[in-house]
């Protein structure tokens, strides 16, 4: 076949104008996404700017705008992810471990193994409801930072089992057997090996997990959540013996998200401002959280190659 | 090649002439292994004589890896895996395949040699120290003196004496197969089990790895698999020839490579087959 050097010029230029075509529709797409994003943030952030200062972490709600602050809602969000942390990842690690290294292949795991997948996709109010049925009444624990943390931990709890897995299966099968050579039992190769090496991915699984927990205010709500707390839970520590005070745990409390709903939802628009600025410290907060899980998985990557 | 070779015929491992010099340490008796229904291992019988270097050569897949990997019952770790037969260790006497002798028990007296190095990532002091602290030693003296013993025992203590905190990772390919040996070594093994251990490795690492071999026969018992016929004349004392998961002819290296009794055993080291 006769073909001479024009045509084929000419061939691939008709070729690569899909490639200038497809080229600047995924820029504008990527620029919607990301430009959408920024809008809000710079929104919130003008919006809340004003208000945005040491007063405002230091004050309890208020009637008056100017005055209210975000005291109790930020110690309620953090002591609330605290215990979140504290059951989800002991469950979630443990469960991730039974289900990927001691528990047989069949037809059970692996209905298991769907289902897990699947709960990770559940609507939160759900989470709410059971959270109210179970921990609030039947348990007794009340409208209470537990009830929360521990519901909020269920929400999250796919999340660390999944990523879990996945840390633990990227660990190569040449170490496991090189452990089991040595004469490790199965626990010895999961604590001493498993576990230190897929630390990374499992600290991500679990940030990743907190910071969809940060968020949520369905839940949280549909357990009892005030709006509207002028006090602190008890402290930890206490004067006299033994010193350590678990009452804390069953205080009622309030989170963010929850604080930022009541002021948006008044008819004073002055609150407004005082919701943008909790927003930017929520936003603050859970990108410290990704920062973290990022630089702790830099720091422990660095170490392993495989 | 191999689709015009008939399915080979085994003849019955005779042992070699009697020998005083030479003490049994384990043998493979009417060893058959499956990997669910596929039979990896028909009727292995085979001597492992004491302080000595056997080399199980053959073409790839024909079970040597298998054999090998039945010692320390690493197929154990597998579902559908399945033994029978029996590997007996001696001078006790044990069963190795027996459902009573548990794996873990095993694999205390055995220590393995992988084909790819596969240091633990951690400090290469940490990495010769986990068998002996997986054998319930405390004293951190007496674990240190082991782990230098090891290092020593694999020729790679002048290398790393001063850098024994830092991570195995960052030894060359030939010094982290050195490090597995000495992390092998200071398991206390009775018999050290190398799969292919030089095939990822440069003729340089390589004869220093065969050094070490040929060094360590004085003190344990050595079963080597390779794919390198060269290798195994230079290093081993028995050679087994295996094909399709049988036992083709086993004998004294020197009589396996200069005048087989099986044909196809002598096809495979001239290099028409393989």
């Amino acid at each position: 076949m006769e073909r001479n050097v024009e045509e084929i010029r000419a061939l691939i230029a008709r070729h690569k104008v899909n490639d200038h075509i497809f080229a600047i529709v995924g820029l504008v797409c990527m620029m919607i996404a990301v430009i959408m994003l920024l809008a809000a943030f710079l929104d919130l952030f003008i919006d809340g700017w004003s208000r945005l200062s040491w007063k405002f972490f230091t004050s309890f709600p208020s009637r008056r705008a100017v005055d209210a602050g975000i005291l109790s809602s930020w110690v309620g969000t953090a002591l609330v992810m605290l215990v979140t942390m504290l059951s989800a990842v002991p469950l979630g690690v443990a469960a991730a471990i039974y289900l990927e290294e001691y528990g047989k292949k069949n037809w059970i795991t692996d209905l298991i193994e769907i289902n897990v997948t699947n709960l990770a996709g559940v609507p939160s109010i759900i989470y709410g409801l059971l959270a109210l049925g179970l921990f609030v009444y039947m348990l007794g624990l009340g409208q209470s930072i537990l009830s929360a943390g521990l519901t909020l931990a269920l929400l999250i709890l796919p999340i660390v089992i999944v990523s879990t897995r996945e840390a633990l299966r990227a660990v190569p099968s040449s170490i496991r057997e090189a452990a089991y050579a040595l004469g490790a039992t199965r626990w010895q190769m999961i604590s001493d090996h498993l576990l230190p090496y897929s630390r990374g991915g499992i600290l991500t699984g679990v940030i990743i997990g907190m910071s969809r927990a940060i968020g949520e205010t369905a839940p949280i709500i549909t357990i009892g959540a005030l709006t509207f707390i002028a006090f602190l839970p008890p402290m930890p520590v206490t004067a006299s013996p033994p010193f350590v005070s678990f009452d804390w745990l069953l205080a009622p409390f309030t989170v963010l998200p929850i604080q930022m709903f009541n002021w948006v939802s008044r008819p004073d628009t002055a609150f407004l401002a005082n919701a943008a600025a909790a927003g930017v410290v929520l936003i603050a907060m859970t990108l410290m959280m990704n920062g973290l899980a990022i630089y702790l998985r830099y720091q422990i990557r660095k170490k392993i190659k495989w | 090649m191999v689709t015009t070779l008939a399915r080979p015929q085994p003849q019955a491992a005779a042992a070699p002439e009697p020998d005083a010099a030479l003490t049994l340490k384990a043998e493979a008796k009417a060893l058959n292994f499956f990997y669910g229904s596929f039979r990896a291992l028909n009727n292995i019988n085979m001597p492992i004589y004491d302080k000595k270097v056997t080399a199980l050569i053959g073409p790839s897949g024909c079970g040597k890896s298998t054999y090998l990997r039945c010692f320390n019952r690493m197929h154990d770790l597998y579902p559908g895996n399945r033994y029978e037969g029996e590997i007996r260790l001696y001078p006790d006497n044990t069963n190795l395949l027996s459902a009573q002798v548990d794996a873990i028990e095993v694999r205390m007296r055995l220590s393995m040699v992988f084909q790819k190095p596969n240091p633990f990532p951690k400090s290469i002091f940490e990495n010769v120290a986990y068998g002996i602290r997986v054998r319930g030693e405390r004293k951190q003296n007496r674990i240190s003196d082991k782990v230098e013993e090891a290092l020593r025992g694999a020729a790679l203590w002048d290398e790393v004496k001063d850098r024994l905190n830092d991570l195995a990772f960052n030894l060359s390919g030939g010094q982290q197969q050195r490090l597995c040996i000495a992390r092998a070594l200071a398991a206390d093994p009775e018999i050290v089990l190398f799969d292919e251990p030089t095939s990822a490795l440069d003729p340089i690492a390589t004869a220093s790895i065969e050094e070490l071999i040929s060094q360590l026969k004085q003190r344990v018992t050595i079963l080597i698999v390779t794919h390198n016929m060269q290798q195994a004349a230079r290093v081993s004392d028995f050679t087994a020839y295996m094909y399709l998961g049988e036992m083709i002819e086993y004998g004294r290296t020197g009589d396996i490579f200069i005048k087989p009794k099986n044909p196809q055993t002598e096809a495979y080291i001239t290099g028409r087959f393989g």
